[in-house]
């Protein structure tokens, strides 16, 4: 079954056209990467997945969720759909504990035992199982954008969205937030993910996605994809990734 | 003639009651108010924004003793007679809830959108995001000076003396014309001030240091 569907996506940010028509379908189990120069759009159509931007026309149906403007629809779709950030966006007033456990507590209806059991399966999940009473300022980025994943996790979405999560990162934290990433590609999460991280994209992601100027300029199985591409745009812009 | 002893200046502390009863009533008043004011300000409506800021800044750019005696002497206008106590809280709570809507207008502001954000992401509703999320950093935030504030309104209740309500201010004056010793009424007077604001200031100061720690949790 498809869990994300979106069709000819259009959005502008005033007289910028940033999205100018992307179709996309990503099944049950796919890890699907974004790649390209920065400003085509990437995290622009990333955040439309979840309502974070409105989109000007196209359609989106998320996890059997239709993309609605109606507040009350818009939030059973994003119980559904976690989304973790280039800039982890842990709340600092909270230790990783509380911050996984707020939304299954607040949206959810868990009780706070429930909660604080799944919050601890969900740290433990990716390596912090230590470190629940510890707050955001005492953690690495590394750390931090771990216990974001780990909040996304306990809502148990359908579908999880990456943007550019290892970016603000230092080089020697990135790879502990990508092992992670790939146990739940092993376990078999859905997962989209804006990256630069090209040897990552190739190896986890089943497929990857090109875009460039707003428009899916090419795509296709990982590994044909960076070993084979065709148009002389991606066979450039993997020249300079690498080079 | 009576001169300054024990019961001159046990009057001026008994009047301190009151000069806290109306601080009390204009930190209590003001702070519900400018609540409201902060998030109506907050709220996307432009509207509201237009209504609001009108109402901050005719507030903020009237002095408060004009503000007092339209409060004392408007009633009167349809034959009502208020009583100096209602006058001063009504005049104290209005401004201050000007002044405290805008300290908590800024402190919420400050919060980074990326927080409503992550907040939305995980369908938190607009009120739990206000509560669980933003409010208890913009809390943290607005602290020291809300405290700043309460300071300013304990002083500002001074002003209450003019239209014959009896705090200590006016305790003061009442002993200084009985005794003819205005010096020993009024030091005793600013005694009494010092006494409560000292203490607020210090924690104020505290609060600031901890905040520019940069600590976020509580
Ligand atoms: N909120 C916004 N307001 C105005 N312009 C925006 C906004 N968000 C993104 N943009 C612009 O949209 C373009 C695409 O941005 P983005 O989707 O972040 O690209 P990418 O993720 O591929 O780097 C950029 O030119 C960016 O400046």
């Amino acid at each position: 079954m498809s869990v994300v569907v979106a069709k000819n996506i259009h959005k502008s940010f005033g007289a910028l056209q940033v999205l100018k028509g992307v179709s996309l379908t990503v099944e049950g189990g796919e890890v699907v990467a974004l790649i390209g120069r920065s400003g085509s759009g990437k995290s622009t159509f990333l955040r439309c997945l979840n309502g974070l931007e409105t989109i000007d026309a196209g359609e989106i149906e998320v996890a059997g969720h239709r993309m609605s403007s109606k507040p009350a629809e818009l939030r059973k779709l994003r119980r559904d759909v976690g989304i973790v950030f280039q800039s982890y966006n842990l709340f600092p007033h909270l230790t990783a504990g509380e911050n996984i456990m707020l939304a299954p507590v607040q949206v959810k209806g868990l009780s706070r035992k429930a909660a604080r059991d799944e919050a601890q399966r969900c740290l433990s999940l990716v390596g912090l199982g230590d470190r629940f009473d510890a707050y955001p300022d005492m953690l690495s980025g590394g750390q931090q954008q771990r216990v974001a994943i780990a909040r996304s996790l306990a809502m148990q979405p359908q579908v999880l969205l990456f943007d550019e999560v290892t970016s603000a990162l230092d080089p020697e934290l990135t790879g502990e937030v990508l092992a992670v990433i790939e146990s739940l590609a092993r376990d078999g999460m859905t997962m989209l993910l804006v990256t630069h991280e090209m040897g990552f994209a190739r190896r986890v992601a089943n497929r990857t996605i090109f875009m460039k100027d707003g428009v899916i300029h090419e795509e296709g199985p990982s590994a044909e994809f960076f070993s084979a591409p065709k148009t002389p745009e991606l066979q450039a812009f993997l020249r300079s990734e690498v080079g | 003639m009576r001169t300054f002893g024990s019961p001159e200046f046990l009057f001026i502390v008994y009047a301190l009651r009151w000069t806290l009863t109306l601080t009390v009533i204009a930190f209590i008043g003001g702070g519900i108010m400018g609540i409201v004011l902060a998030l109506l300000r907050i709220a996307r409506s432009r509207v509201l924004r237009a209504v609001t800021t009108f109402y901050m800044q005719v507030i903020q750019g009237l002095p408060l003793l004009v503000l007092l005696f339209l409060c004392y002497y408007a009633p009167s206008l349809v034959g009502l007679e208020i009583a100096a106590l209602t006058a001063a809280a009504v005049a104290l709570t209005i401004n201050s809830s000007a002044f405290l809507g805008a300290i908590w207008e800024s402190a919420l502001r400050a919060i980074p959108k990326a927080q409503w954000e992550s907040a939305d992401a995980l369908a938190l509703t607009p009120y739990k995001t206000l509560r669980f999320v933003i409010a208890p950093q913009a809390i943290r935030l607005a602290l020291p000076s809300t405290v700043g504030f309460l300071v300013q309104i304990i002083k500002q209740t001074s002003l209450a003396s003019i239209i014959g309500f009896i705090e200590i201010t006016r305790a003061g004056q009442l002993v200084s014309n009985a005794t003819f010793e205005p010096l020993k009424a009024f030091l005793s007077v600013a005694a009494l001030y010092f006494a409560v604001c000292f203490p607020l200031t210090q924690l104020s100061l505290w609060l600031e240091r901890r905040t520019a720690r940069g600590g976020a949790r509580t």
